[in-house]
């Protein structure tokens, strides 16, 4: 199955057998109604669902623009919306009888995630980190190691989510037979990207039955940030027949796009193909992957998910780009207005979100996927603002 | 395109650097029926340390793919030993299919392996390389059905790489079963000419194999590790490894 031109299976061929086995499986599962009800048993009473659509009247009434709301996926359990994919794909991979899940992960929020996962079903977990990363995330690494899963760090490469990619497809090529891979955004040879996307679809479900409870009607625009792009499809997906609702998603600019520094694919790269999957990549003429920057590591992607680059080609949804110090301006704000604090990459989103409030009318609706809490940051926060103390 | 029993001998394109990628190859060329020659590749996902670390040696050096051009171009002066360009799908997409196709024949490319393009998506690429009468190569795997195993057939118009295990690219101490199982069932399906590589490092693998009736051997990482150890140098350990390869050859 593809988007468009975009997605695709294009993986060595040893990896086809198990794309197709996995496939099978989850087409037989997905509507499974035993699945469905064990799937939403852990959601509810062990993820901690339905997260609140919350009302940020405070930030609201200080933009005077359209009225902001925040979908929390930063209070479920682990702190972000990972979970909602994790337990979804270790429930899928008990299911066909796999005994190990291997992850990748950037800043550790998904190998996290996984390591939960996998504590709570009881299969084994091997997390790929790249080197640079277990040196900048030492608390994630060791938050993995107390849930009882392995950190193996990267040396290959830029040594950073990339090469954890690569590295966690290498394993799998050889140990299919009883591991699966537990990929951690909409990314990857089909039929990930449409399995995660399914599994994150529950945010925009949510929302959308809040916001009519809420405000009996739809939004006007829903903003989330995309590094891979799990947390805003899995927001968008449930709106994208309704046209009336604009969908924007908020890539990194990290040092600016013009520095190069930065790792907004969408914005920014060109058709190509890696990791399995023919989207938009940061790459170079020969088509060698770019190394990328972002503050918020969870954004630190040179690619992005197939259906977010259909999204952009056949124009239903916008993408945009939020430098690193605008994402660490919104992240202040918003501790400060209403005392909740973001993850840096869903700084990024409520950065934009923010911005085009205050242009808005007060009848107006945005909708922000606050998709992770800020503590994981909270040291890079602490020495980005040590060189700018009057932002506090 | 090959007499058999062929060993075909794999080197990674600028690896450490472009000058000495022709210089190798020249040596490659007395002990080899084919020369395998890899593009480096900023992510390269299939293979193993060795062929990582040549990777970014050679990116490291600044190699690009013109440059590899040149080099098959530059070879082509001294021997009309078939040259099989090994890449991912990355860099020929981003150039064009055709475009990148079109300068591989020019610059005498026998053949191309595509890595990550299974038959699934190679439907442009197999136009292309039909009209340029370009040389194609599929991998197939241990866990290929046989239905499958005769499509990879039927697409290969140079030869049928067999992959001898589960896993990346890299020398290993001794041949999976899994190896000879895969030998065997492809002897029974495909009818194009079939190389076995992945793992192969030894005179006796190679013996091995050609015993159980493959008709070339393919041998990357363990050259490729020579070159890591000895750069510029690995001239004559590289010389000596290849005889002790070839020796394989006489049965």
């Amino acid at each position: 199955m593809k988007f468009g031109e975009f997605g695709g299976q294009f993986v060595p061929e040893v990896l086809i057998p198990p794309l197709k086995e996995l496939e099978k499986a989850y087409n037989e599962l997905k509507d499974d109604e035993e699945f469905k009800r064990e799937l939403d048993y852990y959601l509810r009473n062990y993820a901690g669902r339905p997260t609140p659509l919350y009302f940020a009247k405070n930030l609201t009434e200080k933009l005077g623009g359209a009225k902001i709301y925040l979908k929390r996926e930063d209070l479920l359990h682990s702190g972000a919306h990972k979970i909602n994919n994790t337990i979804g794909q270790a429930l899928l991979a008990k299911k066909m009888g796999k005994t190990r899940l291997i992850a990748e992960t950037g800043a550790g929020q998904h190998g996290v995630a996984t390591a939960i996962a996998g504590a709570l079903l009881g299969l084994k977990v091997d997390v790929y980190m790249g080197a640079e990363d277990v040196e900048r995330q030492k608390m994630n690494v060791f938050r993995m190691k107390l849930l009882g899963a392995e950190v193996i760090p990267v040396h290959s490469g830029s040594r950073t989510l990339k090469d954890a990619i690569n590295e966690a497809l290498r394993d799998w090529v050889a140990t299919f037979e009883y591991t699966h891979y537990l990929i951690g955004s909409v990314v990857g040879p089909h039929p990930y990207p449409t399995i995660v996307r399914d599994f994150q679809s529950v945010i925009g479900r949510e929302t959308k039955r809040q916001i009519l409870e809420i405000e009996g009607t739809l939004p006007d625009v829903i903003v989330a940030c995309v590094g891979g792009g799990s947390n805003a499809i899995g927001i968008f997906y449930p709106f994208i027949e309704d046209k009336s609702v604009r969908l924007i998603g908020v890539e990194a600019a990290g040092k600016g796009i013009e520095t190069g520094k930065h790792s907004a694919s969408l914005c920014a790269g060109e058709k190509g193909i890696l990791h399995g999957m023919l989207s938009y990549f940061l790459q170079d003429e020969d088509g060698q992957i770019a190394t990328t920057h972002s503050i918020a590591a969870g954004l630190d992607y040179p690619g992005v998910g197939p259906e977010h680059a259909w999204l952009k080609e056949s124009g239903r949804a916008e993408y945009v780009a939020v430098t690193d110090d605008q994402a660490l301006k919104a992240f202040v704000e918003l501790s400060k207005t209403e005392g909740i604090l973001p993850a840096l990459e869903s700084a990024h989103a409520l950065a934009y979100a923010m911005e085009i409030a205050k242009e808005m009318s007060k009848d107006e609706i945005v909708v922000v996927n606050l998709s992770g809490r800020g503590d994981k940051d909270l040291g890079i926060v602490m020495e980005a603002l040590a060189c700018s103390a009057s932002r506090l | 395109m090959f007499s058999k029993p062929a060993l075909i001998t794999f080197i990674t394109a600028g690896d450490p650097n472009v000058k000495a990628t022709l210089d190798f190859m020249l040596t490659l060329d007395k002990y080899s029926e084919v020369i395998e020659l890899g593009i480096p590749f900023s992510d390269p996902m299939a293979d193993g340390k060795a062929i990582q670390k040549a990777n970014v040696r050679a990116l490291k050096a600044g190699t690009r793919v013109r440059d590899v051009f040149n080099i098959v171009r530059e070879f082509r002066e001294y021997s009309d030993t078939p040259v099989v360009l090994m890449t991912y799908y990355n860099p020929v997409y981003r150039m064009g299919v055709e475009r990148f196709v079109a300068k591989a024949k020019e610059s005498g490319a026998s053949a191309m392996i595509v890595v990550d393009l299974p038959l699934e998506e190679a439907g442009e690429y197999l136009n292309v390389c039909e009209r340029y009468d370009m040389g194609t190569v599929f991998l197939a795997a241990p866990n290929t059905p046989d239905d499958r195993l005769r499509m990879i057939d039927e697409a290969s118009s140079a030869f049928v790489y067999l992959i001898s295990l589960y896993g990346t690219t890299g020398a290993r101490e001794k041949l999976s079963q899994l190896a000879f199982d895969l030998l065997k069932r492809a002897k029974r399906i495909c009818s194009k000419p079939l190389a076995v590589g992945f793992g192969v490092s030894k005179a006796e693998h190679v013996r091995d194999l050609i015993k159980a009736g493959a008709d070339g051997v393919v041998v990357g990482s363990a050259i490729v590790d020579i070159i890591g150890k000895y750069g510029e140098d690995a001239m004559d350990p590289l010389e000596e490894k290849l005889k002790e390869l070839r020796s394989g050859l006489n049965l």
